[in-house]
Parts: structure tokens; C-alpha cells; sequence
């Protein structure tokens, strides 16, 4: 019997996910996506969570009951620092409490646990035909694929707010996003990388010299799947503002910059210690932007997680001594889209009036 | 243990008092709405003790010698302190195995830092952390010698700073005793034997005080007539691993107390009055 293979969405990411366990289990099976995150999905995952578990827990949550019913048989998660560790085997438990029969494999994203043979074990099961040489090729071919679509999405991030003709940016985005996906070697990847940033950057810009600058800090599920924000970034580039966010995959796991010294170091004595999973890039990013003549920050977290309430106190006190304005949300599954926006609004035009001010 | 070490060295020690409203609301007023009542109350003795001594010793506790790791807010709560109260003088021991601070090496520092001896030092903490284990001893003997009482037995399965408080744990424990039920609590067999039997309800928990808690369920689960969860609102490790808990262990009635800043002493009694009734009529049935 052929696997069927499912995982939870977050973001664009399922496209590098899926090419890489389609690469490794081979003939053995076939990666179906999870559906698209919809009101629906959230609804089932809120109703078989605990009470007041963080929000990626119930998307994660839906999108495996919406995957198993559509007769998905292994489904894969991922680890992390805070209680996102701890996630898949409670999530195992209730999937199994309702009734349904799979197996749960863990991608582990935690470099003090990630190992190549466990790896490789781990799909050899699935697939038996499986080689190193293989597992090597597969990897190296996803880990292309996510450079190569995290630098494309930051510059578009950047610019988006800028277009003459919206959506010219995005189209271009999705059109890499499409043939990557088809790609077959990391030469293939280059090549399409390379065609579509000249694309990009031969899209004509209406970007003021002085453009309003904001960075995005936070959690990074709410930062990375769009549908959990409320599509944020897109509404801000709405308002004509320069978006500059660090956290995508790239950055989380292979970046020298996301170790805790570095970290430390940057927080300038806002952080003496690692205060949690994120907590500590969220206060460390807040320096940085408040010193690179940011005019604002926006803080995303989901409701109740810990590292980054951790990190809002914080925050607060670089705000306060640094002078830079932070606007924060927590989402959880009753956050009102309307809410997000007047706040946004506000915040827009709080920091426009405040480079009027200034000059 | 901190009382016994600093002591040893010859120094004063104030102690915040135990918690009243009046603290609990100076601390929800030094907080973000979303941290932890804990967390809360935390701030709220901090804030009691600036201005009554030279320093207020905030301690980092991260992670152990296994990796086992403790709750995110032990991790940044120093921090935490700093930015609020940067009025605030504070001397601190950071704890985290996997960045090589051992606790040895933690109170080594703090005691340099406090111009001791080393030599004095070292005794101070052995002393305080023989003192420690004495402590925690006499409180194992007690309890079960408590095993044997004919009254119900209820295992409060909660962590210590929350159960002992005087505002948030203690109404529990002087409800149940007064409808004359006998309180056990989890956090107090050994803890290393705990977290080895916790493995057979998780396999992958790594927060060292819920795998406590959570070994002393099994440890204790054919001597005792039912679990009273107690949490305090929103904490993060108690929100799975008390989900996954009350889905494996099937046979002990349960039942979970969430505890926030504004709670009526009235509705918490009478859920601990009814579910005393329940685990009575299932002691009838049994016999």
C-alpha cells in the first residue's frame, strides 16, 4: 500500500515540504497537501484542543483532521523550542482519541537534535529503497529551494508597498513558486531563482526616497502563515510602508545570526539570558530596528505564548528609552480582522505624524 | 535553601511576606495582561522588596543536567524584572547545564559577587543544599505516612509556587481539609525517581517540574481516590501536558482547577465540595 502523506501548512512552505518528502519516500507513497487553512479549519482544531493552548495548535490540529479525512495515513510535524516541542504527542493522542489510525513522523528542526541518520531511519521505513546519497540530494535540493524562495519573498515584502500596478510583485512570487516546484536538481532552482529576481527587480517602483520603515518581530507561525495574521503584511503595504522582517525558515535554522550570543550581543543589555524560544530575537531585533532608523515595529505573537510575553516587557523598555513606537498583537481564534485593521490604521498614522514632527 | 546559603554567609534576609491582594495587584500592575498569574504574583513580591533591603535575588533556573528544561518564564524572568523594575538592585544565580553554568558554578559566582570567601562559599552551599534535601526528606516521610490514613486520599497535582501560595493554593487545600479529605501533593516524592516514571505517560515531555508532577501520578496511582489539577492562567507547559494526562490515565476521577487574578473563593469550593461527593459515592459503590 502506497503512503499517503500529509502535514500541517504554514505559509508557502508546504511547496519545499513536499518536494522533499516526495523526493525521499519515492514510488512509496505520494504527498497529498493538507486543504487550504479556511474558517473551517481553525473551528475543527479549536474544538479538540485544550482550553488555552497556544493558536498554531489548533491550526496544526485542523489541518491534520482535514488531511486524515481526506484519507491521509502518515503525517509529519516538526519540533521546537518552546512548547511547540511538546505538541505532536498530545496532538497524536487526541487524533487518536477520535478515532483516527496513522503514523506521526517528526521532522526535528532542533539543531542540538537534528541528525542525519535518524533522518535517513526515519524515511528508510517509509521507503526502503532509500540511499544517503539520495537523502543528501533531497535535502540539499529543499534547502535551495527555501533560500532561494525566502530571498525572493524578502525583497517582494520590501517592495510590495510600492508597485505601480499591484499585484505585479506577488504574480511574479507565485509563478517562481509553481516551476520551483517542479524542479529536479538545485541547478534547476538557480536558474529559475536568478530569472525571476531579474524579473522582480525590473518591475518599475514608486518608492519615495523616505520611505516609512517598519520591522516585523514575533513568533514565527503567526509571522509566516499569512491566513493566523490576518494577511498583516499585506495590509501594510497598503499603506506604502517598507516592510523588513528576519524570521523565515532560512533564518531560524541556518542563520549564524539566530544563535543566543549573537543575540545577547545585539540586545545590548536588554537580554541577559536567552528568555525563550524566539523571545530573545523578538528584544534583539527591536534594538536593531530602533538603531537602523526604523520608524515602527509590530509585534505578532499568538495569545498566551510564553517566550514572547516574556520578551514584551522588554520590548516596552527599549520602545520607552530608544524612542520607537511597538505595536502588538496576540491572535487567537475570536481575533476580529476588522480589530487588526483600525489598529493598523492607527499605528500608520501615528508614525507618519511623527516624522512630521520631527522634521 | 537561597534563605540557608545567604545566612551561612553572614548576610540579612528579608523574605516578601506571604501573598495578599495587595501584593497580587501590585504585580498585575508591573505586568502585560497575558503574563501567568504566577508570573504575576512574582512581580508583585519583587516590587514589595525594592526599597527594603540592598538586593533582591532573582534567580535564572533554565535547564538541568539531562536537558530537561524548565518552564520559558523561568528562563526570562530575570530579564523581565530588569526591564520593569530597573530601579531595582538585583543579584541573580543563572542555572543552565547546556551553556555549562552547573548550580555549583552559579552560587560559586554569586557568592564572589557578594565579596565572600570562596572557601565559605563552598560551605554555604553545601550546607544549604544539605538543608534542602533534609527538608524535602521529612516532607517525603510525612506524606507517606499519610498513605495509610482512611480518610480520602486527593493528589493535588500542581506546582509548588502555586499550590503553597498563601492567595492562590491555599483556599484548595483548606477546602478539602475541611471536608476532611486527606491532601497529598505531587511535587514532593523524589524527584529524579518521578521524572523516570513519568516516561510511562509521555515520551517526550521535557519540562523538568511537569515530568515531576507527572511521575507522581503513577507513582501514586493505586493508592489514591482522585487528582485535583491546579493551574494558573495561561501557563504553557500545564495547558498540553494536563490535556495529555487526562487522556491517558482513565481510572482516577479528575478534575482541573484553572486559577486566575480575579477568582471567587465561593465557585472553587464548590466545585472541590462536589467533587469530594463524587469521589465518596464511588468509594461506596466500591466497597
Amino acid at each position: 500500500m502506497k503512503h499517503k502523506i500529509s502535514f500541517p501548512h504554514m505559509g508557502k512552505y508546504s511547496v519545499p515540504i513536499k518536494k522533499l518528502i516526495e523526493e525521499l519516500v519515492g514510488d512509496s507513497g505520494e504527498v497529498m497537501l493538507a486543504p487550504s487553512i479556511t474558517k473551517k479549519t481553525i473551528e475543527l482544531g479549536s474544538k479538540h484542543s485544550p482550553e488555552f493552548v497556544c493558536i498554531p495548535f489548533k491550526y496544526n490540529l485542523g489541518n491534520f483532521i482535514e488531511a486524515l479525512e481526506n484519507g491521509a495515513t502518515v503525517l509529519f510535524h516538526t519540533s521546537g523550542d518552546c512548547r511547540m516541542g511538546f505538541y505532536n504527542e498530545v496532538q497524536e493522542q487526541i487524533l487518536r482519541d477520535l478515532g483516527y489510525e496513522f503514523e506521526m513522523c517528526i521532522l526535528e528542526t532542533n539543531s542540538r537534535n537534528r541528525s542525519l541518520r535518524d533522518f535517513y531511519g526515519m524515511f528508510k521505513r517509509l521507503n526502503p529503497r532509500l540511499t544517503y546519497a539520495r537523502t543528501i540530494k533531497a535535502i540539499l535540493l529543499a534547502v535551495r529551494i527555501v533560500f532561494a524562495m525566502d530571498k525572493i519573498e524578502r525583497y517582494v515584502r520590501q517592495n510590495i508597498g510600492f508597485e505601480t500596478q499591484a499585484g505585479t510583485l506577488e504574480e511574479i512570487e507565485n509563478t517562481f513558486l509553481r516551476d520551483v516546484a517542479k524542479a529536479k536538481s538545485i541547478f534547476t532552482v538557480g536558474k529559475l531563482y536568478k530569472q525571476a529576481m531579474r524579473k522582480l527587480e525590473s518591475v518599475p517602483l514608486n518608492k519615495p526616497q523616505n520611505a516609512l520603515k517598519i520591522g516585523v518581530v514575533g513568533e514565527l507561525y503567526v509571522l509566516m502563515e499569512p491566513f493566523s495574521n490576518y494577511f498583516i503584511e499585506k495590509e501594510l503595504a497598503k499603506f506604502g510602508i517598507e516592510v523588513t522582517r528576519f524570521i523565515d525558515v532560512s533564518y531560524l535554522l541556518f542563520s549564524p545570526k539566530h544563535k543566543i550570543p549573537y543575540l545577547v550581543k545585539e540586545s545590548e543589555g536588554y537580554a541577559t539570558y536567552d528568555i525563550g524560544a524566539d523571545g530573545t530575537d523578538s528584544v534583539a531585533k527591536c534594538v536593531y530596528f530602533a538603531k537602523n532608523g526604523y520608524d515602527g515595529i509590530i509585534h505578532l505573537k499568538p495569545f498566551g505564548c510564553t517566550p514572547e510575553v516574556n520578551s514584551i516587557p522588554i520590548c516596552q523598555k527599549i520602545s520607552e528609552d530608544l524612542g520607537i513606537p511597538i505595536l502588538y498583537f496576540s491572535f487567537d481564534s475570536q481575533t476580529s480582522e476588522t480589530g487588526v485593521k483600525t489598529r493598523l490604521e492607527a499605528f500608520y498614522d501615528m508614525i507618519e505624524m511623527k516624522r512630521e514632527t520631527v522634521k | 535553601m537561597w534563605r540557608s546559603f545567604f545566612e551561612e554567609l553572614g548576610l540579612n534576609v528579608v523574605v516578601s511576606p506571604n501573598t495578599n491582594k495587595a501584593i497580587l495587584d501590585a504585580g498585575i500592575n508591573a505586568s502585560i495582561d497575558e503574563s501567568c498569574t504566577s508570573a504575576k504574583v512574582y512581580m508583585g513580591h519583587v516590587e514589595w522588596l525594592i526599597g527594603k533591603c540592598d538586593y533582591i535575588f532573582v534567580p535564572r533556573i533554565a535547564i538541568y543536567e539531562n536537558g530537561d528544561a524548565t518552564c520559558t518564564k523561568f528562563y526570562g524572568i530575570y530579564d523581565i524584572v530588569r526591564a520593569t523594575f530597573p530601579q531595582a538592585k538585583l543579584i541573580h544565580i543563572n542555572i543552565d547545564y547546556e551553556d555549562g553554568q552547573t548550580e555549583w558554578n552559579a552560587y560559586k559566582k554569586l557568592g564572589d559577587e557578594l565579596g565572600a570567601k570562596p572557601a565559605a562559599v563552598k560551605q554555604a552551599y553545601k550546607n544549604a543544599a544539605a538543608a534542602l534535601k533534609n527538608y524535602e526528606l521529612e516532607l517525603q516521610a510525612a506524606q507517606h505516612a499519610l498513605l495509610q490514613s482512611p480518610k480520602l486520599k486527593v493528589l493535588i497535582v500542581a506546582h509548588p509556587y502555586n499550590i503553597y501560595d498563601a492567595l492562590i493554593g491555599e483556599p484548595i487545600v483548606r477546602a478539602l481539609e475541611s471536608l476532611n479529605a486527606a491532601v497529598l501533593y505531587a511535587d514532593i516524592p523524589d524527584i529524579a525517581h518521578m521524572c523516570e516514571k513519568s516516561k510511562t505517560i509521555s515520551r517526550t515531555m521535557y519540562w523538568r517540574y511537569n515530568k515531576h508532577l507527572t511521575g507522581s501520578i503513577v507513582h501514586y496511582s493505586d493508592k489514591i481516590d482522585g487528582i485535583i489539577f491546579m493551574t494558573t492562567f495561561p501557563c504553557g507547559p500545564d495547558s498540553l501536558a494536563i490535556e495529555l494526562i487526562q487522556r491517558k490515565v482513565k481510572d482516577i476521577p479528575m478534575t482541573n482547577l484553572v486559577i486566575d487574578s480575579n477568582f471567587g473563593e465561593a465557585g472553587l469550593h464548590t466545585r472541590i465540595e462536589s467533587f469530594i461527593d463524587i469521589l465518596e459515592a464511588k468509594k461506596e459503590t466500591s466497597k
